[in-house]
């Protein structure tokens, strides 16, 4: 049986039921970022003091540039599919996956040298803060790479099948993908420069 | 959303340059840091320029500023959940249940004898 409206519009929304759902996901992940950042503040309002500068700002600026770099890739990758080029959507995919699991090397050095210096989540709040939004964060993106891994790997061959079909799975993955984005576009000036 | 090749060529462009943009508004953030401001200033800064940074994502990559109906209806109640959510510790730090409340003494009138 074939699942509706996965690449034809419903008439009464005008979008896919994956496009819609996707969207509805993303809404429900704002509020839980938005819930921690609202810890955050309760946090840093309440407390006597706030640490500066326990963070490397050039780590954290690198990992910026990488996730902002990772966001063009991704949708490279989706408009590439879209001009029927298979060849460039599989480099930007890939590249996408690479620049992900960059980002995830320099947070494990970032995390081992707090590590090495005793810096663990129980040392302050700032730092359970800390630990607690990247952390999510990461898990974010691992999720991401999981699925990036599936479309490069045994997912591809629906290219075959249903190209529109797909075109929009890729869709929606970079849709998650530059949230995750957006939401490291705000961790990275709260937690690492104010 | 763009679905004809002719358009989205074009706009492959604009991908282009909006990330350049972000990088160029991550480089900003980090140089306005290193001038020191007064924090209140420098929050405010750092999250202007993060929400431009955010509108950008939002609009061009994700494809907002073209986007139908039901998702701006879905979004705009989100918006409002994570308005409240900001709001909440402007609640907590007006919240004075439990502090002491300090009454000055009355003063004493003239001509009191003490």
């Amino acid at each position: 049986m074939n699942i509706p409206y996965t690449v034809e519009e419903r008439p009464d929304t005008g979008l896919t039921n994956g496009k819609l759902g996707i969207w509805l996901f993303l809404a429900s992940e704002v509020m839980l970022f938005g819930a921690l950042f609202s810890t955050y503040i309760i946090l840093r309002t309440g407390a006597p003091e706030w640490p500066h500068g326990e963070l490397n700002v050039w780590l954290g600026m690198a990992n910026t540039f990488i996730l902002i770099g990772s966001s063009v890739t991704m949708v490279m990758a989706w408009a590439s599919l879209k001009l029927n080029d298979w060849g460039k959507h599989r480099l930007y995919l890939i590249a996408t996956f690479l620049l992900a699991a960059l980002f995830l090397v320099n947070k494990y050095f970032e995390y081992a040298s707090h590590f090495t210096r005793g810096e663990l989540p129980s040392h302050s709040t700032f730092l359970a803060i800390y630990y607690t939004l990247t952390g999510l964060h990461g898990i974010h993106i691992l999720g991401g790479m999981i699925v990036m891994a599936y479309f490069i790997g045994p997912g591809a061959g629906l290219a075959k099948k249903s190209p529109d079909q797909f075109a929009n799975r890729i869709e929606y993955t970079g849709l998650y993908w530059h949230f995750v984005d957006l939401v490291w576009i705000f961790l990275f000036p709260v937690l690492y420069l104010l | 959303m763009h679905s004809d090749p002719e358009a989205i060529r074009k706009t492959v462009r604009t991908y282009w340059m909006i990330g350049a943009a972000l990088f160029v508004f991550t480089v900003i953030t980090v140089a306005v840091n290193q001038i020191h401001l007064a924090v209140p200033l420098a929050i405010t800064v750092a999250l202007i320029i993060a929400t431009m940074k955010g509108s950008m994502v939002a609009a061009v990559f994700m494809h907002l500023s073209h986007e139908r109906m039901w998702i701006y209806g879905a979004l705009v109640l989100t918006v409002i959940g994570f308005i409240i959510l900001m709001t909440v510790p402007s609640f907590t730090n007006m919240d004075h249940i439990g502090t002491p409340i300090h009454v000055a003494a009355p003063a004493p009138e003239h001509g009191a004898v003490h």
